[in-house]
């Protein structure tokens, strides 16, 4: 195999791996906030059943996250859903593999809420409340107080631990793995077996790299613009 | 009537009792001194009377109008609390300033949010006031490279911007170095005027018998003693209120 035909039949399954990357953050990032403010709720079930939930959900490997949504359903109740999915999006669409990628997305995208949610909490707890006590006394409504005084705050509290959270999940995205949908790793690991090629196996690490980098300059910046005032 | 009425205010955290029973008036222009030993509930008060706490029993009157009664049954709503708090203004101990904007952002905020003129009449007062407290040439900086004495100045100005009808300031200098204590006081001391009525909880006992036209003497969540600062300072009539003042003098 040529250079440019490794690099392609890789490039394909680093593409699923963007794929779950760009759905997890998009559904899950704000998918975080309503948990985020239940968990802190006023009202006590609702506080402790989503606390109870995000514990589950952090507590238990997202593997395993990934095995329930794959195959529960389909045990449950008894019918061959994910063939049937991957079915309908190939005859319809020419897409293959959603059957899995559904699942994997879903599971993605609840889990990483969860973390998420987690590190918004601990940003709005960690504002003090004399922030919060100025802006009422200046007869701001607590709707004003949050959006003018307090979010920007806890933005700038939470662009670290998210930039973890986000540089972690691309790497993670290598789960989907476990319910053989063809990501990166997978493709590398075919490479080794069926054509005993050792070398992309390190290149597959590059890929790796150069997308981290990417993400790592992009959120430095976006801290590095939040450093015009401390709090 | 006076021009701010607090009577029988009674407030408690759980079982305990923090003010037991606070009444006292104040006329138009004049500023309120209230001094204390830590933990008499000095800034209780403060609180309630900004609605920060709500009292359990007692009355909050301003120019005539019972504005709180926290005896009565029902609840206010948010609207009507902020329309409370918009008699009043407050200076924290801790400053408490906005960190991502800048000295005028910090004054122009709340005018801006509460639509109280154009863009350019609120910039301009805003403006003014910072003139006031002395730190134009600081105007487009952040709280963060300013010094406490400077901060609590903005601080100020910007409970100021709203034009409160009494103004609270919570031991405005505790939380500063002694060298700085200075400048804000005598920004405060600036203020004084026959419009600004103000209510100081301090512990700087000179700066009080100096600005002040009356003085609250507070012990344990009562008033101990009240009157004029001479009365207060000079012939103190409870013996808990000697005690203070020897004490606050030794050091
Ligand atoms: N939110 C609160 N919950 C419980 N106790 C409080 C609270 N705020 C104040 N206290 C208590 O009330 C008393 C008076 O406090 P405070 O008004 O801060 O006194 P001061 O300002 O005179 O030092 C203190 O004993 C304090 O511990
Ligand atoms: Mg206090």
């Amino acid at each position: 195999m040529t250079f440019l035909q490794v690099t392609l039949f890789l490039l394909e399954g680093f593409k699923l791996s963007l794929l779950i990357f760009a759905v997890t953050l998009l559904c899950g990032a704000p998918l975080g906030l309503p948990i985020a403010f239940c968990s802190m709720s006023k009202f006590k079930p609702l506080k402790y059943i989503t606390k109870v939930f995000v514990w589950i959900v952090r507590g238990i490997p997202l593997m395993l996250q990934i095995f329930i949504f794959y195959y529960a359903p389909g045990l449950i109740f008894n019918i061959p859903i994910s063939r049937n999915i991957n079915l309908f999006f190939v005859q319809n669409y020419g897409i293959e593999n959603m059957g899995m990628i559904i699942p994997v997305l879903v599971a993605f995208a609840i889990n990483y809420a969860c973390y998420f949610s987690e590190i918004y909490r601990g940003g709005i707890e960690s504002i003090s409340q004399g922030q919060y006590e100025a802006g009422y006394v200046l007869g701001l409504t607590k709707s004003q107080v949050f959006r003018k005084i307090v979010l920007k705050q806890v933005i700038k509290r939470i662009v670290p631990p998210m930039s973890n959270e986000i540089i972690t999940l691309i790497k993670d995205t290598a789960l989907a793995n476990c319910i053989m949908l063809p990501e990166i790793i997978m493709k590398a690991g075919q490479l080794a077996s069926r054509n005993a090629l050792v070398w992309p196996l390190f290149y597959t690490g590059v890929f790796y790299l150069i997308f981290v980098g990417i993400l790592t300059i992009v959120l430095g910046k976006v801290e590095k613009k939040l450093d015009y005032f401390k709090s | 009537m006076a021009f701010l009425e607090i009577k029988n205010i009674k407030k408690s955290f759980g079982k305990y009792e923090v003010l037991k029973d606070i009444s006292f008036s104040l006329e138009k222009g004049e500023v309120l001194s209230i001094i204390g030993s830590s933990g008499s509930g000095k800034t209780t008060l403060l609180r309630c009377i900004n609605f920060l706490e709500f009292s359990e029993e007692g009355t909050i009157s301003v120019d005539g109008n019972v504005i709180y009664d926290g005896g009565s049954l029902r609840k206010y709503t948010d609207d009507e609390i902020r329309e409370n708090r918009l008699h009043f203004g407050m200076v924290f101990q801790s400053f408490n300033l906005f960190p991502q904007y800048t000295v005028l952002e910090n004054v122009t905020l709340a005018p801006t949010l509460l639509k109280r003129g154009t863009a350019e009449e609120i910039e301009n007062r805003a403006k003014k006031l910072i003139e006031k407290v002395g730190l134009t040439e600081k105007m487009d900086f952040y709280p963060c490279q300013l010094s406490g004495g400077q901060q609590q100045r903005v601080a100020i100005a910007r409970a100021l911007a709203l034009n409160p009808q009494i103004l609270c300031f919570d031991e405005p200098t505790s939380a500063l170095d002694p060298e700085l204590t200075g400048e804000v006081l005598k920004v405060i001391k600036g203020l004084k005027g026959k419009d600004s009525t103000m209510i100081i909880v301090t512990h700087e006992m000179d700066f009080a018998k100096n600005v002040s036209d009356k003085v609250i003497f507070m012990a344990d969540g009562v008033i101990e003693e009240m009157g004029t600062p001479e009365e207060v300072f000079d012939n103190p009539k409870s013996e808990k209120t000697r005690n203070f003042l020897n004490k606050s003098n030794e050091i």
